[in-house]
């Protein structure tokens, strides 16, 4: 049995699990650990040690996709059953595997892929940039939003921010770790605290305005808004406050209208193209009576 | 003067009732190298969701809500008495940036009450786009409500600028329109909806050739929206309607709104709970249309015109097609599955990639995690044979019967992207 302590990172993983492969260690033998306490009672293996360079192991390109993606996933067993994947589609010949949905490794490995799918989506779309200043010198305007997500998917998030928000200064901090936006270069810093981001935008009554008036009390569908915006994420979210408030008044709402006087329908106004479109369409109701005309 | 909070409030309320949130099937661009923001070409994002369990992806506003028309299903029509109130371009233009760069939406879903003549609002709502696009560099998502009558120059404008346009049908007969919406007429929406689709289908034909100029932008698709409930017309007609619409015009998507209460009552149009199952329903008969190749008459026919509330139409149609079944789900061919209820699109390239190593057993459907109770009926697999389904039709449809909260799911919201989105592996080596 051999213990192998990597960082919890995707490159720290493939490069020891080629040098597994090329030494031919069953998925049995080994034993995947990135807890900082446990690696203190291990010796922590570089890739230096490597006895020899391995031939590059062929392994379809699907597999990288799912093995970049489960790497951020907290899970602590998805070391271990990425190399069990790894060995099966090269040393067990199963090239195939991935192909099998029903394969309980591989559904295992895709139903972590797609949590980190959704998480990576949640943080497109739930993250909230808050306005802190201007740079003085190129005028670009600097936003800071706080966000936090499930795994450790700041990395593979952000390239959409940067592509997004070409034209303006961001960091998006998280507990584990931040990123930062100047326009050139995306770049990491480490985790702080949610104090260290601003809270309040000056712009948040008014998309607080627009998420009030959008909202139809005569169709509450509770259910289907917190399966797709769960209650973990009100918190960041400034428009999460009113939603309580806006069940509870809906009902009386929807009675109010139902209790309103109807209006009677009132004549036309003096108005050259309404006049034109009443006669154009007095024209074709009237050719579309002589065509179903049988005579 | 009114502010523009006060505004907000009138014209957000003025446009919610069109259902249309998409954000997605745009080109793709992005604000890489300019100095604006903006960038479309993914799935599309809900950046919230409201209490109705709509998703709100676009800033969904109107020009003004002031307008000529009298459609009596809308809170803005000539004999409402709301509160009037009208954007100037600026307003929208800066709302819309403000918005865009606190991440709150995806771009801007433009639309207007109908003032002095279709050409003159078909302006006012094109000046925003173009602001948008030439002064501010915004590579966001826009979608313009157009006008059937405006002049096809001005729709072709909008088309340059949008990365969506539409028009709305409203209701599917004209003997509903003029009763409910007398301006409205539609032969010239058809009409519009045709030349639309000629600028759409342009503007893929030119791509694909080489060496040709490149051609003008133009939005990549239109919808529309349909009216459930305010009118007569039944799912036979409103999905016939949908299905020319998909069809002749090749739109996008059509929206099924239920018909809902609004605070200004229309004495032709009497107020009423809005039928939300029927238009779930209908959503789910849409979906049946556009990706597993069903035909209109084999979900809602001249015999049976509306959808059965209680059950899912495509479970319906199996058990009015109960000789089809059981299925195998080893040999038959993907057509076959795709009729399978409980079977889902993507489950269906999982079943045909696996059968080709493995001969399928429930446990493997169970891995899948398929909707084994409502499958087992209707199929056969390695280890499973049903009893042919001899049950007769009320026991067998009472079996299905689901409890109410499962009848919510929210068809507005965009699935969840594939991790391939995300990600880009130049090599397969390790
Ligand atoms: S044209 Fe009809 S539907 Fe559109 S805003 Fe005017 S009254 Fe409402």
């Amino acid at each position: 049995m051999r213990t192998i302590v990597i960082e919890p990172e995707y490159e720290a993983w493939r490069a020891a699990a080629r040098r597994l492969l090329a030494q031919g260690m069953a998925p049995e033998e080994v034993l995947w650990t990135d807890d900082p306490q446990e690696a203190s009672l291990f010796v922590r293996e570089t890739p230096a040690a490597a006895v020899q360079e391995a031939d590059a192991i062929k392994v379809p390109a699907a597999f990288m996709d799912l093995a970049r993606s489960v790497a951020t996933h907290t899970d602590a067993r998805r070391w271990g059953m990425l190399y069990r994947v790894l060995w099966r589609l090269t040393r067990g010949a199963e090239r195939h595997l991935l192909s099998m949905a029903t394969d309980p490794d591989v559904r295992q490995l895709q139903d972590w892929s797609k949590a980190i799918g959704r998480d990576i989506h949640k943080m497109h779309a739930f993250v909230r940039f808050r306005l802190v200043g201007v740079d003085t010198t190129t005028g670009r305007e600097q936003f800071v939003a706080w966000f936090e997500p499930e795994h450790r998917i700041v990395r593979l998030a952000t390239p959409f921010f940067e592509k997004r928000f070409a034209g303006m200064d961001w960091s998006i901090l998280t507990p584990y770790e931040c990123a930062h936006w100047d326009g050139n270069r995306l770049h990491f810093t480490a985790g702080v605290s949610r104090s260290s981001a601003p809270d309040e935008d000056a712009l948040d009554d008014l998309w607080r305005t627009y998420y009030r008036n959008i909202f139809n009390p005569a169709r509450v569908k509770i259910s289907a808004m917190q399966s797709e915006m769960p209650k973990k994420y009100w918190k960041n979210l400034p428009e999460a406050s009113l939603i309580a408030g806006l069940i509870a008044e809906s009902t009386g709402r929807v009675q109010g209208m139902l209790e309103t006087e109807e209006r009677a329908a009132k004549p036309a106004p003096n108005n050259t193209y309404l006049k034109s479109l009443h006669a154009m369409n007095q024209t074709e109701a009237a050719a579309q009576n002589h065509e179903s005309d049988p005579a | 003067m009114m502010d523009i909070t006060r505004k907000l409030e009138i014209l957000a309320d003025a446009a919610k009732y069109d259902a249309s949130c998409a954000s997605s099937g745009a080109a793709r661009k992005d604000s890489r190298g300019s100095n604006g923001v903006g960038s479309t070409g993914g799935a599309g994002i809900c950046h919230s969701y409201t209490p109705d369990g709509r998703c709100v992806s676009l800033l969904k506003v109107l020009m003004t809500n002031a307008c000529l028309y009298d459609c009596h299903y809308c809170i803005n029509r000539r004999s409402s008495n709301v509160t009037r109130a009208r954007f100037t371009p600026d307003e929208v233009v800066q709302l819309t940036l403000d918005f865009y760069k606190r991440n709150y939406i995806e771009g801007l879903f433009l639309s207007s009450g109908i003032i002095r003549s279709a050409d003159h609002t078909m302006e006012l709502v094109i000046e925003v786009a173009r602001k948008l696009r030439e002064v501010h560099q915004f590579r966001g998502y826009i979608h313009l409500k157009t006008i059937p009558e405006a002049s096809q120059a001005l729709i072709a404008l909008a088309g340059r600028y949008a990365d969506r346009i539409s028009i709305n049908v409203e209701l599917p007969s004209q003997q509903s329109l003029n009763t409910l919406a007398p301006e409205k007429n539609l032969a010239r929406t058809e009409s519009a909806m045709g030349h639309i689709r000629g600028k759409i289908d342009e503007r893929y034909a030119e791509k694909r050739k080489p060496d040709a100029p490149k051609p003008p932008p133009f939005a990549t698709g239109q919808s529309t929206q349909m009216l459930v409930g305010a009118d007569a017309s039944t799912d036979a007609v409103i999905l016939g309607c949908a299905d020319k619409l998909y069809t002749a015009h090749r739109l996008r998507r059509v929206y099924y709104s239920a018909f809902s209460p609004i605070p200004e009552p229309s004495a032709i149009l009497p107020l009423k709970a809005p039928p939300l199952i029927r238009e779930h329903r209908l959503y789910q008969a849409d979906w049946l249309l556009r990706f597993y190749d069903f035909k209109v008459e084999e979900i809602a026919s001249a015999n049976a015109p509306n959808l059965d509330l209680a059950l899912d139409p495509k479970l319906s149609w199996a058990l009015r097609n109960r000789a089809t079944f059981p299925v195998d789900v080893n040999k038959a061919p993907r057509e076959l599955l795709l009729r399978i209820p409980g079977l889902g699109v993507r489950n269906v390239e999982r079943i045909v990639r696996a059968r080709r190593y493995t001969g399928l057993r429930l446990a493997d459907l169970i891995r899948l995690r398929l909707q084994m109770k409502k499958l087992l009926p209707f199929i056969t697999a390695v280890d499973h044979h049903p009893a042919k389904l001899g049950l007769d039709s009320d026991s067998l449809r009472a079996r299905f019967l689901p409890p109410p909260e499962q009848l919510e799911i929210n068809f507005d919201a965009p699935p969840t992207p594939a991790m391939s989105d995300f990600l880009s592996v130049r090599s397969g080596e390790l």
